[in-house]
């Protein structure tokens, strides 16, 4: 054969690599090294309004650690010279020069035909708000005494962003206090219904048999019931004289106790699905306990999924507290939620005179929206192999 | 059919006396009962109230004896048709419940046909629509329906009715009926109140339904044997209506039993938030009280007729479709 005749069909002169075909783009070898909850990450990163939402509710759940701060008054302090005031708004230009963020004060008239407080914003008093300032004193987290605000009235001056009540405590100061309570009421209850519904509906998975029956029975019967009637009964039971903290917790198991036979269902089924496979069954022939087989092999399966179906269950617990207390079955003042701030607003006729005594039910509608985008949010990326 | 009947009510007959002991349990579990809160009040007013009197109000309500005693006479007594007397109205039970009672069901059922009625044809035309501004549009409101409150929208269109109108549009009929017999422009009296409480107790419900039917019917509407109707042109209206919106139909009316307990659970708060004449209010007073009987009835009827309507569904369901009444346990 001659050296110098190239052969008659095309040959490939570059050295020969085998694995070339499977050579991954940079891209590529990203999606395939990441872990499952990284995928999870990237996924749910493309939901905008999952996005926003979590940011929302991150900053709402932050600011319940600072509220002393936060607020501009205390809880309970009143100003008694300001009863059923309207909101004050911020302006900027005082006669078309700058001053910076400013209120106008509030001039107090009773109008004596109608009897009703009447408050009118004074042109001449202008308030200019001050920042970090020191304010009405707190014990921040119940330790530190300190009387440092984010934003203060001027000296002599009000600030009621949002108006103040029948007692002239303002309203904003009130409603940032409130979310302590109203945000975490939904996280605590969660937590019971999820261990209630994990346990219940691991046992009623795993091991079927007459268990499983009754267990399923059992949560028939939990979701045939009207759910409402019976948190009011419950919450009804709860002692009139008790502790506020008591009450509280004692609010939060009542909600998480009717809660949980959704979840059990959810996990039952899953259960029952995966523990057909194979390394369910070579787990146990290794010995494996029950729990370990559930906790260890079986769970991590799901658990993105629990955790978004969870989610989607706050805003039911958050509504839940929400109804009680505005009913006056669940938290009584002195602790302060937005139900309690909301069962002020029972009256209508007062509220068509003071309609910003209404302003807890926007912080309670953003709220449950923004549970519900994220929880959607959630739930698509819980699954992040899943492709539609 | 016929076992799946006697399996159905022998189901509905287990699950409604563990509800009876459920309800007599909540209601006996407040510390004390109503003759110490009877004798507190007397203290109260300063008068005294003597060793005798309370051993014999205890007596008289059946209060010294065990509470499985007392659960055996309550439910025997409800069983011919004696409910106990409530302390607080110092009426039998039965009186004080009276037309509430049919004046809830009137309020649940037009609910949960209002639910069906609106969401089916908003249903049909955001799935056939997808991806188009109605279909957002209705995508937005439902979201907004879900989130809102039902007892917050109650109280929002108070608000809103007394600042437009003057007027409070709380309550079931025009006062003029009130406390009189029933008669054909009561009724009418009430249909046109009813819309309403209607409205606000069947928002959340409708929004679900809504989604609920968008998203079976879509799954349908991508299913090959459309595609294959479509390519042998078949028209698209008859196509639609003749397979699809079938198979869709199934979930979306099951769905009432998750339906059911929502509509109760939200009629009895709204009821209380508008003051209709229907269980809510009372139910919220004989609770507050601790009016044993009374609330304890309530909660029973409650229960009983989300119970009751369950089953009649799923009877309708399993006339409707084979697959149910023929396999052991199908649903769910």
């Amino acid at each position: 054969m001659s050296d110098s005749r190239p052969l008659e069909h095309h040959v490939s002169r570059a050295p020969f690599a085998p694995e070339d075909d499977h050579v991954l783009t940079a891209d590529q070898e990203r999606l395939y090294a990441a872990s499952q909850w990284t995928m999870m990450w990237w996924r749910f990163r493309r939901h905008r309004l999952a996005v926003a939402s979590g940011a929302v509710l991150l900053a709402m759940y932050l600011g319940i650690l600072v509220s002393e701060p936060l607020a501009p008054y205390n809880l309970h302090s009143r100003n008694v010279d300001f009863i059923h005031a309207p909101p004050q708004t911020v302006h900027l230009f005082h006669d078309g020069v700058f001053v910076g963020p400013f209120v106008y004060g509030l001039d107090y008239r009773l109008n004596m035909t109608s009897l009703k407080r009447e408050y009118t914003p004074d042109p001449t008093k202008v308030q200019p708000l001050r920042f970090l300032c020191r304010g009405d004193p707190y014990v921040f987290w119940g330790l530190i005494p300190m009387d440092r605000h984010l934003v203060c009235p001027a000296e002599g001056g009000t600030l009621f962003l949002l108006g103040t009540d029948r007692l002239g405590r303002d309203m904003l100061s009130r409603l940032i206090y409130g979310a302590r309570i109203s945000l975490t009421v939904g996280l605590l209850g969660i937590a019971i219904s999820f261990v209630l519904g994990l346990t219940l509906g691991g046992i009623s998975g795993y091991f079927g048999g007459w268990i499983d029956n009754v267990i399923q029975r059992l949560i028939e019967i939990m979701r045939s019931l009207p759910e409402l009637p019976l948190w009011m009964a419950l919450s009804a039971a709860v002692p009139i004289n008790w502790d506020p903290v008591a009450v509280y917790f004692c609010i939060t198991v009542i909600l998480g106790l009717l809660d949980w036979p959704g979840l059990a269902r959810a996990v039952r089924s899953k259960l029952l699905a995966l523990k057909e496979e194979d390394y369910c069954t070579a787990a146990e022939m290794m010995g494996a306990k029950p729990s370990r087989v559930i906790g260890h092999h079986l769970l991590p399966n799901f658990m993105s999924h629990l955790i978004a179906s969870l989610t989607l269950s706050v805003p039911t617990m958050i509504l839940g507290e929400t109804a009680l207390s505005f009913l006056g079955l669940g938290l009584r003042p002195p602790v302060t939620s937005w139900g309690v701030l909301l069962s002020e607003a029972q009256n209508i006729e007062a509220v068509v005179l003071y309609p910003w005594l209404m302003t807890p039910v926007a912080s309670v509608i953003v709220t449950v929206l923004a549970f519900n985008f994220l929880g959607d949010g959630l739930r698509d990326a819980a699954d992040p192999y899943h492709h539609h | 059919m016929y076992v799946y009947l006697m399996r159905r009510l022998f189901t509905m007959i287990a699950s409604l006396l563990a509800i009876s002991v459920l309800v007599f349990v909540i209601i006996q579990l407040p510390p004390g009962d109503f003759v110490t809160a009877y004798i507190t009040e007397l203290e109260s007013q300063g008068e005294m109230v003597s060793e005798e009197k309370i051993a014999f109000l205890r007596r008289q309500y059946g209060l010294d004896r065990s509470p499985v005693e007392q659960y055996v006479d309550w439910i025997l007594g409800i069983l011919q048709g004696d409910f106990g007397y409530s302390f607080e109205y110092n009426l039998p039970v039965t009186e004080v419940v009276g037309d509430r009672v049919l004046l809830s069901i009137v309020v649940n059922a037009a609910t949960i046909l209002f639910i069906y009625v609106v969401s089916f044809p908003l249903g049909v035309y955001a799935a056939t629509h997808q991806y188009t501004w109605g279909d957002y549009g209705l995508s937005f409101l439902g979201f907004l329906g879900l989130a809102t409150p039902n007892f917050l929208l109650a109280l929002v269109l108070l608000y809103l009715a007394n600042l437009w109108f003057g007027t409070s549009i709380g309550g079931l009929m025009d006062p003029l009926y009130i406390d009189q017999p029933w008669s054909l422009s009561k009724a009418l009296s009430v249909l046109e109140h009813l819309w309403v409480p209607v409205l606000v107790i069947g928002t959340a419900g409708t929004a679900g339904m809504i989604r609920r039917l968008r998203a079976n019917l879509l799954d349908e509407l991508n299913k090959q044997y459309v595609v294959t109707a479509k390519a042998k042109g078949m028209a698209p209206r008859r196509l639609l209506v003749k397979y699809p919106l079938r198979m869709a139909l199934n979930p979306f009316i099951a769905d009432i039993g998750n339906l059911l307990p929502q509509v109760v659970s939200g009629a009895v708060i709204v009821s209380a938030v508008m003051s209709l004449p229907t269980t809510g209010p009372v139910l919220l007073a004989a609770l507050q009280s601790q009016d044993i009987y009374l609330a304890g009835s309530f909660l029973l009827l409650l229960a009983v007729l989300t119970v009751f309507g369950m089953f009649v569904s799923d009877l309708l369901l399993a006339a409707l479709d084979p697959r149910i009444r023929l396999t052991s346990r199908g649903r769910r």
